[in-house]
Formats: C-alpha cells, sequence, structure tokens
C-alpha cells in the first residue's frame, strides 16, 4: 500500500494503533480542503502496530488534543520533504475546549460563554476531569 | 482571592483551626459579635434552599455583619438571562463576601473566578456543599472528641447525596476510620467515588443493603433523604424514597454512644420517635453549622484583608 510521501505539512507518528480517528475527530480534519491520510495498523518495531496521520499543509494543530489520545504520539513538521522539526506531546496539565462536558447537570451546559476546561487529576490512568462539575472525560 | 468551593480547598490544619475558632465562639460569643461589623454578606441562592440561607444570614449577623439576599432566583437578573460571572462580578461592587447556592454544578466556581470578593459554595446541584461537610466534621468533633478511629455509617441516597461523598472526602484523610456504606442497590455510592477516594486511600469500607444487621458496628449513623429533584424519573424517586426509615426498634442494637446525624430536611427516613433519643444529634448540626460558618466567614475576609 503505498502513500505519497508529503513535501509540505504533517505526519502525526506512533500514534498508538485504533487512535487515529478519535485524532482525526477531535483535530477537525474533516474540515481541511488539503489531503489527509489516515494509515491504520501500520508495522511499528516499538509498538508492534501503529496509526500514522499524514496532512498535506503545515497548519495550526491542537497539540492538547494530540497529548490527550496519546501522549506518546510525535509530531513531525516537514518543509522540503525533510522534516524540519520533530514533537513529542506529552500529556497535557489541562485542556481547553478541546472536549465538551456530557453532564447535564453541569453550569457549562447552560453558559455557553464558558470554556470548557479539564484538568489531568490522575497522571497515571491519565485521567481528567471537568474543572466546573469534576465529570470524568470519556 | 481565597474562596471555599470544595472541602478539599482547605487542608487538615486548616480544618482544624475553625474547628477551635467555631469552639472559641460557642464559649464566648461576645469576643466575635462586632468582628464583621461594616462588612455585608451577600447569599445569592438560585435553588430553593431556607436552612443554608438562614445560617449564613445569622452567622453574618452574629458577627456584627449585615446581609444582602437574593433567596428566589426565579426574581433575579439570572433569570433575565445573565451569566453567572457577570452575577459575581456585580454583587462584589455591593457585598464583601458572597455565598452561592446554585442547580448547576461548578456554578460558584465560576463566580469565584470572576468575584473581586470570597466566594463560599452553598452548594452547587449534587456536587459539593462543603458548609455543610464543615457543619458535620464540627459535630462529629463535639460529639466524639476525635476523627480517628470511627467507623463511620452512611445510610440511604449514597448516589446523589453530595454531603456524603463530601463528608467520606473528608474523614477519608483521619487515620483508623472505616466506612459503612448503606443503601439500595439503585442508590450505591458512585464506582468513581469508591475507586479515586476509597480504594487510593486504602481506607476499608463495606457495602451492605441491611441497615439493622451492621447498627452495632457503629460510631456514627449518617441518614439521608432520597432527594427528589435529583432525579430525572419520578417512578424512580417513588420506588426508592422510603427504602430505609430509622425508628427506635432499629437502634436496639446499636452502641449506646452511637451519634445520628443527618444533613436535614427530613421527610420520614427518621422517625419523630427517635428525636427524643439522647444519641439525636440532627439538631446540634443545624446550631454547629451557623457556628463553623461564623468561623469561616470570618477567616475568609480576613485573609481577603491581608
Amino acid at each position: 500500500m503505498n502513500i505519497d510521501s508529503i513535501t509540505n505539512g504533517i505526519v502525526i507518528d506512533h500514534i498508538t494503533a485504533g487512535r487515529a480517528m478519535r485524532l482525526y475527530e477531535l483535530l477537525g480534519l474533516e474540515e481541511l480542503e488539503c489531503s489527509v491520510a489516515i494509515l491504520k495498523n501500520v508495522v511499528s518495531r516499538k509498538k508492534g502496530k501503529k496509526d500514522i496521520i499524514k496532512i498535506d499543509a503545515e497548519i495550526p494543530l491542537n497539540f492538547d488534543a494530540i497529548g490527550y489520545v496519546d501522549p506518546t504520539a510525535t509530531v513531525n513538521i516537514i518543509r522540503a520533504g525533510h522534516v524540519v522539526e520533530k514533537r513529542i506531546i506529552g500529556k497535557p496539565e489541562t485542556l481547553v475546549n478541546t472536549l465538551r462536558c456530557k453532564n447535564p447537570r453541569c453550569i457549562t451546559s447552560v453558559e455557553q460563554e464558558l470554556d470548557h476546561i479539564f484538568r489531568l487529576t490522575d497522571p497515571d490512568k491519565g485521567i481528567y476531569r471537568c474543572v466546573y462539575c469534576e465529570t470524568k472525560a470519556n | 482571592m481565597r474562596s471555599l468551593i470544595s472541602i478539599t480547598d482547605l487542608t487538615t490544619e486548616e480544618i482544624d483551626r475553625l474547628m477551635d475558632t467555631a469552639e472559641d465562639i460557642i464559649r464566648q460569643p461576645e469576643k466575635y459579635s462586632q468582628v464583621c461589623r461594616g462588612k455585608k454578606l451577600a447569599t445569592l441562592f438560585f435553588e430553593p434552599s431556607t436552612r443554608t440561607r438562614l445560617s449564613f444570614e445569622a452567622a453574618m449577623y452574629d458577627l456584627g455583619g449585615n446581609v444582602l439576599s437574593v433567596s428566589n432566583g426565579a426574581s433575579s437578573s439570572a433569570a433575565k438571562g445573565e451569566s453567572v460571572a457577570d452575577t459575581a462580578r456585580t454583587v462584589s461592587c455591593y457585598a464583601d463576601i458572597i455565598a452561592m447556592r446554585h442547580p448547576k454544578e461548578g456554578a460558584p466556581y465560576v463566580a469565584s473566578l470572576n468575584a473581586t470578593v470570597p466566594v463560599i459554595n452553598a452548594g452547587d446541584g449534587g456536587h459539593n456543599h462543603p458548609t455543610q461537610t464543615l457543619a458535620d466534621l464540627l459535630t462529629i468533633r463535639r460529639e466524639k472528641g476525635r476523627f480517628e478511629d470511627l467507623t463511620v455509617g452512611f445510610c440511604g441516597d449514597l448516589k446523589f447525596g453530595r454531603t456524603v461523598h463530601s463528608l467520606l472526602s473528608a474523614m477519608a484523610r483521619y487515620p483508623g476510620v472505616k466506612f459503612v456504606l448503606i443503601s439500595p442497590e439503585e442508590l450505591k455510592v458512585p464506582s468513581y467515588v469508591k475507586k479515586d477516594l476509597l480504594a487510593n486511600s486504602h481506607i476499608p469500607y463495606v457495602q451492605t443493603t441491611d441497615m439493622e444487621q451492621v447498627m452495632p458496628e457503629l460510631d456514627i449513623l449518617y441518614m439521608t433523604r432520597v432527594q427528589r429533584e435529583r432525579f430525572f424519573n419520578e417512578e424512580d424517586y417513588l420506588r426508592l424514597k422510603d427504602s430505609y426509615i430509622l425508628t427506635p426498634r432499629k437502634l436496639v442494637n446499636a452502641k449506646s454512644d452511637l451519634t445520628i446525624m443527618h444533613p436535614l430536611p427530613r421527610v420520614n427516613e427518621i422517625s419523630v420517635a427517635v428525636d427524643s433519643d439522647p444519641r439525636a444529634a440532627y439538631f446540634k448540626q443545624v446550631l454547629n453549622g451557623k457556628f463553623i460558618r461564623m468561623a469561616l466567614i470570618k477567616m475568609l475576609l480576613e485573609e481577603a484583608t491581608k
């Protein structure tokens, strides 16, 4: 299976297999005009299997969303066919407007102007909770 | 600006200091009768409440301060669509401290982020009610003389009961504490509370549906009401509301120094025949609530002026 390499753009690599679609959704990639490739279950020496997302443009990325979905993922910035920057994201302490609180009793359910903020409350288990009502992020 | 949104905002040492102040207020109320002179408390209650609002207002009057009150959210600017943030900013211009009750979880936290005066959470939906927890702790300390080495039974609605979750969280800090959780299957303590709080803190606990069986073990029995307003479904409420009713007969095998508590208001979960039992402490809790709110208002206003 061949996917063209990109000249200028972004490759999100080392995504734990099965998580690419969640990342695609959270990053809002369906709204992009440029080519986006999702590779699932690619053979990986480190992980056995991994997912990869290739974006054929250098767009602003929500790194917090990437760190939330998979803190082990790497982001490679490609310019003129070369990797010019490589970032390992890690778990962000706070997520602002990345997720929405689904608790119907939360103040964010009635006050539309409020930012939806989640905080990392259990770094070992990767659990995030809404700062207003403490509901766990799904 | 220091506010009180959750009981976990206070360290164990701060809780102890508040208890000490409250007990000193009980011993010599005249010493504190003017400490808030010239200060105003705004009570913003967007959800029905009688005792909590009156308790805050009585506390402020007993400290020599004054009170501005919104007791009905329907008559306030919130009904016109004003945000909690704007309400908090506006009221900060009039008052030195705010006590807020709101049906939505997190509303007092939003207020605290926007107010320029301290905000006390007086209950946000089914989430937090830290001053009730402080009242409960003061009652335990006055009745038992300690927080350590106690077996505490919680009975009734342990799923939606915010007072239960807060008191579990506060008591879990003390060594030798054991919890007995008595409820129908549908109203058990949520799994996240068990996992995050009890399992992580290695607190021993048992869950049961049989109140009488565990009664002889208990040092404290904390009864709760099944609250109609926490149910989306009226049928579920009607099916569960009479699950546990405490009567003198059920207390036959209880310890002679058991302390019976309830955050009130009760409906029928404690028979009025229990009121005359010397072990009943729920009306003492109401009075302790005023004293601990006095101590809290004093502490937050002092910190705000530093």
